[in-house]
């Protein structure tokens, strides 16, 4: 076993391939919906350097996530779109810390054409608009509302969606005229919604950590998994959709 | 009711199986009462999210059962009475809701009644209703889901209703009105409380449509299960306190109609 062991080591050595052959088994991984896209692609790439291992993606609201997790959900890596919820799991004592992988901006997103006319954050306190939020607890209307705030607007407000794509759903459908998502859900959605610029002195820069669970049921893979989207291959992974390295 | 004599009593695997069923209903019930911060309940329970979202689901369930009667029973009757080309397919659709996933329901809705819907754009143009994030939304998604209940319940009981009585009746020179009103409605009469009681309860409980097609806002469009999904997130209490309003509303009115309703079976 030791010599195997030792030949695989000196394999990986030789093919610099970022690869840790004990890693096998399902993975779960529990990811804010605003990585869906960007994280099924890391998932791919990951899998297939490490051929064992099957990564189960669990997409959701951060703050939905934390929930599952506090609640004792066999999670093995969990990467939130803001601090404060990765915090929480933290003080929970699931996670010792965790590590901000990415951030990401804010952008305003209305239907293709913008059948409104929206120009900016002003906008949003206009009571004949449709305006749709993501809910307060979760990260792009916990964000959303910080912008709002910098802009001195107060927004008539619509609906509270649960999480940033059901929201983004609404935007694509026409039923809603404006609301805010993140850069990368515009960047990601081919079209299907357009962006409005929200200038830097009122946008929010949402960091997201990124940490393997204490109490992860497959540890070694999601040691591998955390190191891997922290990788220069994560990296420009997440990059190509958009996400800004911290 | 004693088991037949010489068989022993129930045979233990059917007590254990029964006992786990019962177990299955119970069990989240305990799970709710013992994490409830009992001492702060009072000051939970009148918080404008609790008053708001139970005075707009109690408005929004009982709107969506009184116009699954006025269209309901009429339906139930057509289906029940009238040998009508399609009545298989119209059967299937009116119970078709009961089967959908809620949200799938919600998204059928918004593409038909959304602004950019199906019916939804000719609507808005002509009348400048927009049925999405409004109240209108919350009971047309709640009657979507729910109205199958009353109308199968109906139809089922027109179906064995014995026509003898109706013929009877329109014998001795009744109207077709006065027949409907005092001879098949009042045979039908158990069987239209629970289809309503049903539908009301479904309605009460209807989460996936609403939040689909007609959003979630507090005051205009959150119902009680969107303000204890969205509480689950930010304010674990108030989500369980909630809860407990559903359960309390529930089983208040479960028991109400327990006397008309289950010795009408």
């Amino acid at each position: 076993m030791a010599a195997s062991r030792m030949v695989v080591v000196a394999l990986c050595a030789l093919t610099l391939a970022a690869c840790t052959p004990s890693v096998n088994g399902e993975l779960l991984v529990s990811a804010a919906s605003s990585l869906t896209d960007a994280f099924a692609d890391v998932e791919t790439a990951f899998e297939a350097a490490n051929p064992e291992v099957d990564v189960v993606m669990n997409f959701g609201s951060s703050s939905s996530l934390r929930e599952q997790i506090i609640e004792g959900a066999p999670v093995d890596v969990f990467a939130s779109a803001n601090t404060s919820n990765m915090d929480q799991v933290v003080e929970a004592g699931e996670v010792d810390g965790g590590e901000i992988f990415v951030t990401n901006l804010l952008q305003i997103a209305v239907p293709v054409g913008n059948p409104a006319g929206i120009v900016g954050l002003e906008d949003f306190a206009n009571e004949e608009l449709l305006i749709g939020f993501c809910a307060e607890a979760v990260p792009c209307g916990d964000f959303g509302r910080q912008a709002l705030e910098n802009a001195g607007v107060t927004p008539a407000i619509d609906t509270n969606e649960p999480d940033v794509r059901a929201l983004l759903t609404k935007i694509e459908a026409g039923e809603l005229d404006a609301g805010i998502t993140y850069v990368t859900d515009v960047l990601s959605s081919d079209g299907a919604v357009e962006g409005v610029e929200i200038p830097g002195e009122f946008n929010v820069v949402a960091e997201y950590p990124i940490a393997a669970l204490v109490n992860a049921p497959n540890p070694d893979a999601a040691g591998a998994f955390v190191e891997f989207v922290l990788s220069d291959e994560g990296q420009s992974i997440l990059a190509s959709y958009g996400f800004s390295s911290p | 009711m004693k088991p037949a004599r010489g068989t022993g009593g129930p045979p233990v695997l059917l007590i254990i199986l029964g006992i786990s069923g019962l177990a299955v209903f119970a069990l989240p019930l305990a799970g709710l009462l013992a994490r409830t911060p009992w001492a702060k309940l009072g000051s939970l329970l009148t918080g404008d999210v609790v008053t708001d979202a139970l005075g707009l689901s109690l408005l929004t369930s009982l709107a969506a059962t009184a116009i699954a009667a006025i269209i309901g029973v009429p339906l139930a009757w057509l289906l029940a009475r009238v040998d009508f080309p399609g009545r298989t397919i119209a059967r299937g659709l009116v119970t078709l809701p009961l089967v959908l996933p809620p949200v799938v329901g919600g998204a059928a809705l918004l593409f038909a009644f959304g602004r950019r819907g199906l019916f939804g754009q000719p609507l808005n143009e002509a009348t400048g209703l927009l049925l999405p994030f409004s109240v209108w939304g919350v009971i047309l998604a709640n009657t979507f889901v729910a109205a199958p209940f009353l109308v199968i319940t109906v139809e089922g009981a027109l179906r064995n209703l014995d026509q003898r009585y109706e013929g009877a009746a329109a014998t001795l020179g009744a109207s077709r009105w006065t027949l409907l009103r005092r001879v098949t409605l009042p045979m039908i009469g158990p069987s239209l409380v629970a289809g309503l009681v049903l539908t009301w309860a479904r309605a009460l409980g209807e989460f996936g449509a609403t939040i689909t097609f007609a959003g979630n806002l507090q005051g205009r469009t959150q119902t009680l299960p969107l303000a204890v999904f969205v509480a689950l997130e930010s304010d674990r209490d108030a989500a369980i306190a909630l809860s407990l309003v559903m359960v309390a509303v529930s089983l208040t009115v479960l028991v109400a109609l327990r006397e008309r309703w289950w010795k009408g079976f």
